[in-house]
């Protein structure tokens, strides 16, 4: 009975001692506690408006949607709002020093580059700005909500998308 | 016919417009009369009428203003160049007679492009312009074998310094859309302007549908042809003097 109780203890030893070992190791790999993460935007210029087309959280996660459903109704039936059209979006976020929103800083590209998501738009599309920022603001302003990229969110975010941009790029 | 809710509204609109407006100023305004978040409809049909009699020979006007609005570079290989619209000459060989005409894609209402499409990228539009959707063309080039115009182009590099309104990109198929971002804004296809320019009105563009535009008006009073009417495609581009 004893000579057993001394083996599962020794069992117990064994693992404690393992696992201990373990999250060293593991601590010691990771560098210790989680450092913030550095931002991707250093350096970037954001923008030339004063507000984005929608909240700042909502494009970064959902201006991919946007963009795919606005190009098939573009493209299929002839629907060219402004608020989510791609030209829109470059005249607006392409860097006035190199004309683009690719390149090492550029708007898109730096942050496809950190988020190492391929970008493919810009083999076919023009990632440099083709009207002045006062055409391209003043066409948001003006520019009618469209009911079907409204209905292809979720409800809250159409609430979010309805108000008017509120915050631009920080 | 059965008309949804959007085409009863479209041709609501067309008829009121129809009425508001002096005969000639039509055509742009109804044009114009389509908001930008209103889908296109079969209530307009657009085409373009040529009159080979006032197609200058040596003239290529329309095929440099194309280029030029498309962005259709022409530094490149003859044998990959991007050929949107040409010039073709005929010669009549028992009287020596010649006659140029442009030829481009044809916007057929049947169109065989895109029945052998695997993908759909090929499609119609509901106003009549026919258009290749190059973010599903897999680059298969059946459309352009299927082609009885040699219409459309294959782009086979990559390329930069694309128009913003005419993306284009290598692996895809292309040919004339019409100048479909000109059309939707209420403008005329660049060739057509040109052409137009220094008086050669050798093309016009128009509603093929509306009765009091100029485009229908003449297709319903004079002697026009289809190119290759056995085929039975009932083109969008229609030619006189022939
Ligand atoms: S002319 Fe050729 S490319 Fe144009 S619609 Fe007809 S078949 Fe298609
Ligand atoms: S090349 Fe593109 S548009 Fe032409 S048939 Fe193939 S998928 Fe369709």
């Amino acid at each position: 009975m004893t000579h057993h109780n001394k083996t599962v203890l020794g069992a117990w030893v064994t693992a404690i001692v393992a696992i201990a070992a373990f999250l060293a190791a593991a601590y010691a790999f990771t560098g210790g506690p989680a450092k913030p993460v550095p931002s991707p935007l250093t350096g970037v210029f954001l923008g030339k408006g004063k507000k984005c087309v929608a909240p700042v959280a909502i494009m970064r996660r959902y201006h991919m949607q946007f963009l795919l459903h606005q190009r098939d109704l573009t493209v299929h039936e002839g629907i060219r709002t402004q608020r989510f059209l791609l030209t829109n979006c470059v005249d607006c976020h392409a860097d006035p020093k190199t004309n683009s929103v690719l390149g090492k800083h550029g708007f898109c590209a730096s942050c496809h580059a950190y988020a190492a998501v391929q970008i493919d738009c810009f083999s076919c599309h023009s990632p440099h700005p083709q009207r002045e920022q006062e055409t391209a603001t003043s066409a948001i302003a003006l520019a009618p909500q469209h009911s079907r990229i409204a209905e292809m969110v979720s409800k809250t975010m159409v609430t979010e998308l309805q108000s008017e941009p509120v915050d631009g790029p920080k | 016919m059965s008309l949804d809710r959007r085409q009863f509204l479209a041709v609501g609109g067309a008829v009121l417009a129809s009425a508001a407006l002096a005969p000639g100023m039509r055509l742009v305004e109804l044009a114009e009369a389509r908001s930008p978040d209103q889908a296109v409809t079969n209530a307009q049909r657009w085409g373009i009428l040529v009159d080979t009699t006032r197609c200058a020979e040596g003239c290529s006007a329309c095929v440099s203003a194309c280029n030029k609005e498309n962005g259709l570079q022409q530094n490149v290989r003859l044998d990959i160049r991007p050929q949107w619209i040409r010039t073709v000459t005929l010669q009549d060989e028992q009287t020596g007679y010649v006659q140029t005409l442009p030829m481009m894609c044809q916007h057929c209402e049947e169109p065989p492009c895109a029945d052998v499409c695997p993908t759909g990228a090929s499609f119609r539009r509901a106003d009549g312009i026919v258009l290749v959707d190059r973010h599903i063309c897999i680059g298969c080039r059946y459309c352009m074998m299927a082609c009885p115009y040699k219409a459309r182009s294959f782009v086979h590099e990559n390329l930069t310094g694309q128009r913003a309104d005419v993306p284009r990109g290598k692996g895809t198929v292309e040919g004339c859309n019409m100048c479909v971002h000109r059309v939707d804004e209420g403008r005329i296809p660049a060739c057509v302007e040109a052409c137009n320019y220094d008086g050669g009105k050798a093309l016009t563009f128009g509603d093929m549908r509306d009765p009091a535009s100029e485009i229908a008006k003449r297709l319903a009073t004079q002697q026009s042809e289809e190119i290759r009417p056995n085929l039975n495609l009932d083109t969008g581009v229609r030619y006189q003097g022939l």
